[in-house]
């Protein structure tokens, strides 16, 4: 199972890890071109918080209880029990927003243009999502590990 | 001989509290024999899609609620189209309509609720349907395309009124909401909200008549209805009826047995009722209310799966207290987003008003010593459920209520402990404090 962490201590409140967020959803990957040229912005799925000196990202934390998942009206939600990862299926997908409203994290975005829910995605097989790999201070880290055992598997960007 | 058939989880009703107790049970015990059984003869669709449906927006064959091969992967005995016709709590056994005896060791009761239809004149007649299964949704379908230029009345201005209305609009047909209180949706929204439905209904082209109810359906020698007749005299002709004036729980099954029932049947917090090894939830249900803090019935989708889900791992063992629920609503009728949860306005003057207006946006909140007790939102619902889970935790907002309705609201509005909590921003696995290297 992995999960991705902040380190507010050391988060800026910058905002890279949404726009890299938003290029890796873009239909183009050139910063440019997906912001300025190709129709309506990608949507990022990760938000930046900020209060004073105070700051984080905040994404999907593919809660083990989720909420998401057990009020989806459709079963467009689900959790892969190998993953532990929580998807939406967008053809299923209806776009009512419950999921958005028994959300504890406010994670879950709604994609007006499309009708549909979105959410973090671990970037699709990417080996480190994009906000993490991304992130100047590294203020965001992935963790791997084993939900049975509760042991670390991997850690990135790597401390050593 | 007996054939009665020995099963460890007998789940009658094959919806999203039937689902939700399947998938929990499997969890823990993938081996005991589940049986679910169903009137209906479909695998379990997700019930808010049959107005898609109606719509033409969605083939009947993208309702299911699960994969296709969800109740073969999960070792699951269907008994689909069959009715239970009894409950015999001496010897916990069920009798099917086909005459199959079915013995328990679990039972639970996610029976749904079945549509409330007033005893008016005409209701006999053909073209007068209900809308809360799939077979409404298909016999209407069929009807109308009989007699596409039918011009329907929707009696009652509720959910399921509005949106079989949007279908109906959608499908090129006329249509008249007839709501016998003053406004439409007014369980679940407030004046405010509501008159925006109201209005988008209207711009939609359909009519809305509010204060007023049909006191009977006309029919003409054949036995089809040819309009329906007001209170107040006024007579509307139609092709359609649908009577949408509400859900009661379903308890014919329990009515007269030593299963406790008020308004619905009686359960504790692992949703267990006044019968040991008996269990209930979802629409039949009657379960506690965090907002209330009592028993209620709260007929919507995703508590009716997490009780489902409560039951489910108690019936296994697995000693759970249902976290409760409250009546929650997520709506885009006619294109306007709104989220509703708990109470929609102040009971009396010891609770609090929070409101915040501006453009389309539209945000309140009822508060009560400190506590969320209600919420609406419309126009930006996005993050609505930082403040939901606020509510369902009982966390004293008294110190940044005003923040709640801001347009920047998130995770920094609330104390740190509570973001703290939310986020786990130093997660320990195996002990050890990742952030630590």
């Amino acid at each position: 199972m992995r999960k991705i962490y902040i380190k507010e201590d050391v988060c800026i409140g910058c905002g890279l890890c949404e726009v890299y967020c938003q290029l890796q959803h873009a239909s183009v990957h050139d910063l440019i071109k997906a912001f300025k040229k190709r129709g309506p912005r990608p949507l990022a799925r990760a938000r930046v918080e900020a209060k004073g000196n105070l700051s984080f990202s905040v994404r999907c934390r593919n809660c083990e209880e989720p909420q998401c998942v057990y009020a989806c009206l459709t079963g467009a939600i689900t959790r892969d029990i190998e993953t532990g990862m929580i998807t939406v299926d967008e053809e299923k997908c209806i776009g009512c927003c419950t999921c958005m409203l028994v959300c504890p994290l406010g994670a879950i975005k709604q994609d007006k243009e499309h009708k549909k829910m979105i959410k973090c995605d671990f970037c699709q097989g990417e080996e480190t999502p994009a906000c993490v790999a991304n992130c100047p201070n590294e203020a965001l880290y992935c963790v791997e590990y084993d939900s049975v055992n509760k042991e670390v598997m991997a850690k990135s960007p790597s401390p050593f | 001989m007996d054939n009665t058939e020995r099963i460890k989880y007998l789940i009658i009703g094959n919806s999203a509290g039937g689902i939700g107790a399947v998938e929990a049970i499997r969890e823990s015990d993938k081996t005991g024999t589940i049986s679910v059984v169903s009137d209906e003869p479909y695998p379990a669709y997700s019930r808010p899609l049959i107005s898609d449906f109606l719509a033409g927006r969605r083939s009947i064959d993208k309702l299911n609620y699960r994969p296709i091969d969800f109740y073969e992967q999960n070792d699951i005995k269907t008994v689909f189209g069959n009715r239970v016709t009894g409950l015999n709590l001496d010897d916990n056994t069920v009798q099917l309509e086909s005459g199959q005896k079915l013995a328990w060791d679990r039972l639970l009761l996610a029976t749904g609720g079945t549509p409330i239809v007033p005893p008016m004149e005409g209701r006999e007649a053909g073209g007068v349907f209900t809308f809360t299964t799939l077979s409404d949704a298909i016999a209407i379908d069929d009807y109308l395309q009989q007699k596409p230029d039918a011009n329907a009345v929707v009696i009652g201005g509720g959910l399921i009124g509005v949106s079989i209305s949007e279908s109906l609009l959608k499908r090129q047909i006329k249509v008249t909401i007839i709501e016998m209180k003053e406004r439409i949706l007014n369980v679940i929204l407030d004046e405010k909200t509501s008159y925006m439905e109201h209005k988008a209904i209207k711009d939609s082209g359909a009519e809305i008549i509010t204060g007023h109810t049909v006191s009977k359906i006309n029919s003409n020698t054949h036995g089809e209805v040819y309009g329906v007749t007001l209170d107040n005299g006024d007579v509307i002709p139609c092709g359609i009826v649908i009577i949408a004036i509400g859900v009661r729980p379903r308890l014919e099954l329990v009515n007269g047995t030593d299963i406790k029932v008020n308004r619905g049947i009686v359960v504790d917090r692992h949703m267990q009722t006044s019968v040991p090894g008996i269990y209930a939830c979802g629409d039949v249900a009657e379960a506690y209310d965090f907002i209330y803090s009592e028993n209620r019935l709260t007929p919507v989708w995703p508590n009716a799966y997490l009780g489902g889900r409560t039951a489910g791992l108690n019936m296994t063992g697995n000693a759970t207290d249902y976290p409760g629920g409250t009546n929650i609503n997520a709506m885009k009728y006619f294109g306007i987003y709104i989220v509703s949860a708990g109470m929609i306005s102040s009971p009396d003057k010891s609770y609090q008003e929070l409101i915040a207006e501006h453009n389309d946006v539209y945000k309140k909140l009822i508060l009560k010593e400190g506590l969320v007790t209600g919420m609406i939102f419309s126009g930006d619902v996005d993050r609505a459920g930082i403040i939901y889970n606020l509510m369902k935790d009982r966390v004293n907002v008294e110190s940044f209520k005003r923040s709640l309705i801001s347009d920047d609201m998130g995770l920094l509005s609330l104390p740190e402990s509570v973001w703290r909590d939310r986020l786990a921003t130093v997660p320990t696995v195996n002990g050890v404090d990742c952030a630590v290297s």
